[in-house]
């Protein structure tokens, strides 16, 4: 466990990524097999299942050091980070264990079949033996949501610079359903047979907001543009008579979709399709929500799937008759793709991502400002000469999304953040004007810089009307401008009305709070570009 | 009535007719150190240590009208018996003992109990009413004893020269730059100052004390001279444009607030140092409980939760609000930190 303890605290005190792969190859090459699998592991997201409770290790954990609960709970506000706080917390250790991280890890989820107390026991015999940094690492294996710092993108660099495979090729062996308990270091990351595997995906290309001028594109002509959709972005697999569905999370959502497989009965073997997998009906998409309704279920009832149409919209061709054309001309792939989608037996579930046709610039400008009444995100523009790449790279793809909606709003409580932000009051609620009444409606918070931050925190401390646990009601008087991408009835909100992606674009210094907007506004708002939720 | 009262311009003593650390100009001032909020502009009289008297003369301007005594050395004002005793918080620093009729009452300033070999090590003194600070009075601070950190400052330091970058560490310039350069291994390399911390050592070698030999940054320097060496600069200098003329650099901070790894990331710093000049949670509640007093109040930083803890050890603890800070102290990272207290922690 040291090394793996090591290695993350070589990766927290670097911002610099350069120093953070030199890291990890350093790691990579002292550790032991099963070791350098569940690092890869980890840092590709995948992590033992929680066998503790976090309440439990709370209890047990203040206990152990000698303070009351609440004086725990408190510490653990102004920390943010509950694996942080008991590792501050403990005592010193007793003695020296000398498990691995594997080891560890095995320890962890043999608790699963434990009593409540054989775990009480079990968790602080191993917190006695730890460092503060090795049961820092240990709480966030047990507590999960283990953020290191590093992208996977920047692992499959080290990995790459460590074993001398090329990092796509590292890429597409790292994606999919593996776990660490089936399979090798060697199996996994140095055997040279990917497509053993036939649900294996490729891993996703993605775009990066447009930031460039128009004369740098080039001629139009060198362009292909569709709609961006707000839906989850998924590719369907058909190999071996099988259908596989994967979201861009890399979940294995096949089982979600009943409405796809249809398609391994219509779609020749070896086909492999990037789309989005988007809620739809009488010919337009519906809100992203009605999406979700159905992402957290087990069972996906009859019910659930009329409540919830859904089709994919097809992108990209990835892979025809068993072979990967990802290395082929964007026009290529769209071709057969085209051919491919108009040859299926008529469905309304495969749906073709349109060609949104455009002479010049200021002709896709245009049609950028029609993308919310058409319910769409914006415009994503693709080089016709690109290949299908590897994670978010720049040049031949770019979302160029449609400008936020905006509103003014007055900042009434606060609350603190977590991780880098603890501490510090970040997080924000925000209130319209009804007549002499403020009415929340959102919250958000990200947007400002770290020295707004800074000035907002110091005036939350200092106009604080009353605590209710971690949040304050402050003063009103603060006036942000709170961007969003979209907005429709809700009926659990006080105000009638939810956000998507509700982010503060900037701070309104020069608004006294007087002239924030209305709930009225907001209705406006709602009437003019509300998504269907139904 | 009581002794001392808190009072919007400070801590007040009216049977004395004097003010403790106030912050609005007052006729009388008893000085528990020089941090510019417990210093201010302004008083008629001050009155501090001899050892506190250079750098709050320093930094007020020689012509404000100051006296100073020696610790433990009694004098009475208005009846009142009032001493200073050794802070352990930085060169000079006091708690400020007041006795009238019996009553015996304890204004701590800011204090650290573990002796840091510079400045005059914390002594406990018993009183009936003790007034503490709470900046780190939460569980989870808990310092390691000094030698550890300066250890672990000059690898740090070795590291840098090694691979040919500049070692930037940064603390306030009255304090925390003394002791960290008290503690720098001079073997390793030489040691460079930004003005605002150079100034301070100037006045604190004035006084007789002995810091290790520095070199203060001019135009003249040129910037292969910093390369494997030292530079100490204050924190807010780290930022700015001052500090592009290091090249290839390592920023390392110096402060009690980097054991939480929220505030080390949000720093943008390379190396968190956990080192303060305030006691830390043991260091707080051993010090209240050798005072032997049952009121206790307390004031600057997580005070709400301090004091619930207090009540619950069967203390009788109070909340004071200080004026300008409120909970400010807590995190010490107001835009005006560096203005109002370039020195503090």
């Amino acid at each position: 466990m040291q090394q793996f303890a090591q290695l993350f605290t070589a990766l927290d005190q670097t911002t610099k990524t350069n120093a953070k792969v030199d890291a990890m190859v350093a790691y990579f090459e002292a550790a032991e097999d099963a070791d350098r699998l569940w690092t890869v592991a980890i840092l590709s997201h995948r992590r033992p299942k929680r066998t503790v409770k976090t309440t439990q290790l709370r209890e047990w954990a203040a206990e152990l050091s000698d303070i009351p609960l609440w004086l725990f709970e408190e510490s653990y506000h102004i920390v943010g980070d509950l694996a942080e706080t008991i590792a501050l917390l403990l005592p010193p250790p007793e003695q020296k264990s000398e498990r691995s991280l594997s080891e560890w890890i095995h320890f962890i989820r043999m608790l699963a079949d434990c009593s409540d107390e054989q775990k009480a026991a079990a968790i602080r015999e191993a917190w006695q033996g730890l460092t503060p940094a090795e049961r820092f690492v240990f709480n966030k294996l047990i507590t999960g949501g283990f953020r290191m710092g590093v992208s996977q993108k920047l692992m499959v660099r080290a990995l790459a610079k460590f074993t001398g495979i090329e990092e796509n090729v590292l890429a597409h062996r790292l994606m999919g359903n593996w776990h660490p308990d089936e399979t090798t270091f060697d199996q996994l990351i140095l055997s040279s047979n990917p497509l053993d595997d036939l649900s294996k995906p490729y891993p996703f290309y993605l775009a990066y907001a447009l930031d460039v001028d128009f004369e740098n594109l080039g001629t139009p002509a060198e362009w292909q543009a569709e709609r961006k959709w707000d839906g989850i972005r998924g590719q369907i697999i058909i190999r071996g008579g099988e259908i596989f569905v994967w979201s861009r999370g890399e979940e294995l959502v096949t089982d979600k979709f009943p409405e796809y497989h249809f398609l391994k009965e219509v779609l020749p073997d070896g086909t492999v399709l990037d789309g989005e997998i988007l809620p739809f009906k009488d010919g337009q998409p519906l809100s992203f929500n009605v999406l979700q309704t159905r992402i957290g279920r087990k069972n996906v009832t009859k019910k659930v799937m009329e409540k919830a149409p859904l089709v994919f919209m097809a992108y990209d061709l990835l892979e025809w008759q068993g072979e990967d054309w990802r290395q082929r001309p964007l026009a290529e792939r769209r071709n057969q793709l085209e051919q491919l989608v108009s040859s299926t037996p008529e469905n309304d579930i495969l749906l073709l991502s349109e060609v949104v046709e455009f002479g010049d610039w200021e002709q896709l400008a245009a049609e950028r400002e029609r993308s919310r009444e058409l319910f769409s995100e914006g415009i994503m523009l693709k080089r016709l000469d690109s290949p299908y790449q590897t994670g978010r790279k720049r040049g031949d793809w770019w979302k160029w999304k449609v400008d936020p909606l905006v509103i003014d709003a007055v900042m009434i409580y606060a609350q603190r953040g977590h991780g880098r932000r603890a501490n510090l009051y970040t997080d924000y609620t925000f209130a319209v004007w009804k007549g002499e009444e403020l009415v929340p409606f959102t919250k958000a918070y990200s947007g400002l810089t770290d020295a707004e931050i800074r000035k907002v925190d110091a005036f939350v401390k200092k106009n604080t009307r009353e605590r209710f646990g971690p949040v304050r009601s402050v003063k009103p008087e603060l006036v942000f401008e709170i961007a969003f991408e979209g907005i429709q009835v809700s009926k659990r909100h006080k105000s009638g009305i939810a956000l998507r992606f509700p982010r503060i674009s900037r701070w309104r210094q020069d608004k006294p709070k007087e002239e924030a907007n209305t709930l009225a506004d907001l209705h406006a708002l709602l009437t003019q570009y509300g998504l269907n939720n139904e | 009535m009581a002794l001392l009262k808190f009072t919007k311009k400070g801590i007040y003593c009216p049977q004395a007719d004097v003010y403790i650390d106030p912050w609005r100009p007052v006729p009388r001032a008893l000085i528990t150190h020089g941090h510019s909020d417990h210093a201010r502009w302004g008083h008629d009289y001050y009155l501090c240590t001899h050892s506190a008297k250079p750098v709050i003369r320093y930094r007020l301007g020689q012509t404000i009208n100051i006296e100073s005594i020696e610790y433990g050395q009694d004098i009475s004002i208005n009846g009142v018996k009032v001493s200073f005793h050794p802070a352990g918080h930085i060169i000079g620093s006091a708690q400020i003992r007041l006795e009238y009729k019996g009553e015996i009452w304890v204004v701590s300033g800011d204090y650290k109990t573990e002796d840091d070999g510079l400045s005059e090590a914390f002594e406990p003194v018993r009183c009936h009413h003790f007034i503490t600070e709470s900046t780190f009075g939460l569980p989870v601070y808990r310092w390691k004893p000094q030698a550890d950190i300066f250890a672990e400052i000059n690898s740090w330091w070795q590291k840098n020269q090694e691979q040919g970058k500049v070692s930037l560490l940064t603390g306030y310039s009255l304090g925390k730059a003394q002791r960290l350069l008290d503690g720098l291994d001079t073997s390793i390399g030489r040691i460079y100052t930004h003005g605002a911390i150079e100034n301070t050592n100037e006045v604190i070698r004035a006084q007789g004390i002995k810091l290790p030999d520095t070199t203060r940054i001019n135009a003249d320097t040129k910037p292969k001279d910093f390369i494997g060496q030292l530079v100490m600069a204050p924190p807010a200098a780290a930022n700015s444009t001052w500090a592009r003329r290091f090249k290839s650099v390592s920023v390392g901070m110096a402060s009690g607030w980097m054991a939480l790894r929220g505030a080390r990331r949000r720093r943008s710093a390379d190396r968190g140092f956990i080192l303060s000049d305030h006691a830390d949670w043991p260091g707080l509640n051993e010090a209240i409980k050798a005072t032997g007093a049952e009121n206790i109040y307390v004031t600057h930083g997580y005070t709400n939760i301090f004091s619930k803890w207090l009540n619950d050890q069967g203390f009788n603890a109070q909340i004071v609000e200080t004026e300008f800070e409120g909970e400010l102290a807590e995190i010490n990272e107001s835009e005006n930190q560096e203005q109002t207290s370039e020195a503090k922690e």
